[in-house]
């Protein structure tokens, strides 16, 4: 029992890395991007051929991939997205699900549409087991270092959002675009820093779960689902929001599959359906602040 | 007046176009392939294609003298699209035969279209026992999950294997591979304690394996569709599963030739059973499996591909038996009873059900010239589909 809640922990942090991007776009700019699921596959891709074709190791490759995503996500709202802002958001979404179809298809056709299989490094591969019978904590050591790198990104995160000047602006152009610019923030260097952020850690995410996942083309497609779940459960004014919705969604995920394995697939469904339905706003929303 | 000349001239350019089209037609042989080119079974549709195009380039294009044009259509896994594809090739091309098909109800929702148009369907992957009884004008050459599932379950009680879970992907063959791997084990005196369904778009095996390993049987038997027994065999291991003492048995699917040597050394020793290993020690294969690799550097042949060039075989012997004449039904008349010795050894159409009956090996993972491959160590002769209701 306690191995499932480690592997639902597990899961739900790695949701909270890809989803985050998400809600911080969501909340910030208000602009609907369906095609963020893009951008962790671009990370997962940048890791699988680093380390295939060029041999980098595992550890490098993370931080490359990031880069990568956020490059990549910095250059596109710059170019595409930004005269997106304004208009409405059926228009945002069939860009960005457009967007989505053109990197799946391009991805098919430069690397092929085949499950794409990393090699750990031997230190990652390891098992750790405390305790016995009911109670064992079965902890793999690839999943540990999930938990402990998101934690630490969590942390982060949310020493940069409440601590440093720059977390304050975003803050503030969260809250009131048109009054923070009347203030003199520079709120289109805040929407392109922060795209680019998410955007890259969406890429770390897809980095790390190349492995947990599986990684083909058709990624964005298929976890759009769950992270457009994380981010309407856990609501888009903060980092804790998101990151209980997506606790509770992979251990609601694993644990369901483990108990109930008929209904599997469809625990994190109901779990949301229950969820939304007591709050409709989401798990933590800010009394006050734009919904 | 000029105006007129124009219209005029452009009717008799078109009149003449058309009928020499029609000329054409009626001295080539059509076949339609219709195979999941991207999506999630794109490896089956690059394995077959390939298979298709190699048998041609090794046999001419030319039977009873008929020119043979292979159309290849990207249905992208996606039923309901090749249904379409099939429509538009029956009414639009014309095409002489369906062939292809890279899941069961890809198969299955094609089978009403080749039944009224009397086109024969070769269904060169897809492999749950009703689909030949979908349309009697379907004949497969790929393999069934009951046939290799039979074979396993005679060879698991023999080995020290008495009590197994079992764990599926939730679709028909992997339905059928629980259910026939279940009652056959049953007859032999060993037991499935759970059977474990997983849904087909499952991110994470994890859920699942725990419990396995919680259940602690003495073996687990798996079956996933080809592509995805690398997550598998990963997370298995990854689990400390076979140090638990839980072997790992599983149809071919899982290592799948295509992606074996990337599993890794952890999947040494796992056994197998399945219709055609690209280590099959016969002359015909080795020619084959040599073929394939130098027409396409990297890939090495898997059973998917061994469907496709021996549905090809069928329907260029069928052509070649009939020689053009009768249409659909004296070529599904001509492709029933076909006896040869394909790559996977030997095998032959069923007169009656117009499936496969062929040998089924038990394999075991060895590492041959520094390669992962799947070695036969035992046969079971001339297997019929066990799964057929009619």
């Amino acid at each position: 029992m306690l191995t499932i809640l480690f592997d639902g922990v597990a899961y739900g942090m790695l949701l909270f890395i890809l989803a985050l991007g998400l809600a911080v776009t969501m909340g910030l700019m208000n602009f609907i991007n369906l095609a963020h699921g893009a951008f962790a596959m671009a990370g997962g891709y940048i890791t699988v051929l680093l380390m295939q074709e060029a041999g980098v190791p595992f550890l490098v490759c993370l931080p490359l991939a990031f880069l990568g995503s956020a490059l990549l996500g910095g250059v596109l709202e710059r170019t595409l997205y930004r005269p997106l802002y304004h208009k409405p958001h059926l228009d945002q979404v069939l860009f960005s699900i457009g967007l989505t179809f053109m990197a799946v298809a391009s991805v098919d056709y430069f690397v092929g549409s085949s499950q794409q299989l990393i090699q750990l490094p031997e230190w990652l591969k390891g098992r750790s087991e405390w305790g016995q019978g009911a109670w064992t904590l079965g902890m793999g050591h690839y999943r540990l270092f999930i938990i402990v790198v998101c934690a630490a990104l969590t942390v982060g995160l949310q020493y940069v959002l409440t601590r440093t000047r720059f977390g304050s602006r975003l803050r503030a152009s969260v809250d009131d675009q048109r009054v923070a610019a009347g203030l003199g923030i520079n709120v289109n260097l805040v929407f392109l820093s922060t795209f680019a952020v998410g955007s890259g850690l969406a890429g770390l995410g897809g980095a790390l779960g190349a492995e947990v996942l599986g990684l083909d083309p058709s990624f964005p497609l298929k976890f759009m689902i769950y992270f457009l779940i994380v981010v309407a459960v856990g609501g888009t004014s903060s980092i804790t929001g998101p990151l209980l919705a997506a606790l509770l969604l992979g251990v609601a995920d694993v644990a369901g599959k483990y108990y109930i394995p008929k209904l599997g697939a469809f625990i994190v469904y109901s779990v949301m359906i229950a969820i939304l339905i007591w709050r409709p706003q989401g798990l933590f929303v800010r009394r006050g602040g734009k919904s | 007046m000029k105006k007129r000349m124009f219209l005029d001239a452009c009717a008799l350019a078109v009149a003449a176009l058309f009928s020499a089209n029609v000329m054409a037609q009626a001295n080539t042989f059509k076949i339609g392939l219709i195979l999941p080119m991207t999506g999630q079974q794109a490896s089956t549709g690059r394995q077959i294609e390939a298979a298709a195009r190699l048998y041609m380039a090794q046999n001419g294009d030319t039977v009873a003298g008929k020119k043979i044009e292979l159309i290849v259509k990207d249905d992208t896994t996606v039923p309901t699209v090749t249904k379409r594809l099939a429509q538009e090739l029956v009414v639009n091309d014309k095409v002489n035969v369906l062939a292809g098909f890279g899941i069961t109800p890809s198969a299955l929702a094609t089978a009403p279209i080749a039944t009224q148009s009397k086109t024969p369907q070769v269904v060169m992957a897809a492999a749950t026992s009703i689909i030949t009884e979908a349309s009697p004008y379907i004949v497969r050459t790929s393999f069934t999950l009951a046939q290799v599932s039979v074979a396993l379950a005679d060879w698991a009680p023999k080995n020290g294997i008495k009590t197994v879970v079992s764990l599926v992907s939730d679709y028909g063959p992997g339905i059928d591979a629980e259910k026939y791997f279940k009652e056959r084990l049953a007859l032999n005196g060993a037991q499935v304690i759970e059977s474990l369904r997983v849904p087909m778009r499952n991110p994470d095996f994890a859920p699942f394996l725990q419990k396995v390993r919680d259940l602690k049987p003495d073996a687990l038997f798996v079956f996933v569709p080809s592509g995805a027994g690398a997550a598998v065999m990963k997370q298995f291991l990854e689990r400390g599963m076979d140090k638990a003492g839980i072997r790992l048995i599983a149809t071919g699917d899982v290592t799948d030739d295509d992606q074996l040597n990337d599993m890794g050394d952890g999947a040494l020793g796992v056994v197998t059973s399945h219709h055609y290993s690209a280590a099959h020690p016969s002359a015909v294969n080795k020619k084959f499996v040599a073929a394939f690799e130098k027409a396409n550097p990297g890939m090495r042949p898997n059973f998917m591909a061994v469907g496709g060039y021996d549905g090809m075989r069928v329907i260029y012997e069928a052509l070649r038996i009939t020689k053009g004449v009768g249409g659909g039904d004296a070529l599904v008349a001509a492709m029933k009873g076909q006896i040869f010795e394909s790559p996977r050894g030997p095998m032959y159409i069923d007169a009656q059900t117009r499936d496969v009956v062929q040998n089924v090996y038990l394999r075991k993972v060895e590492k041959v010239d520094g390669k992962l491959y799947n070695v036969e160590f035992d046969v079971i002769k001339d297997v019929k589909d066990p799964g057929k209701t009619k």
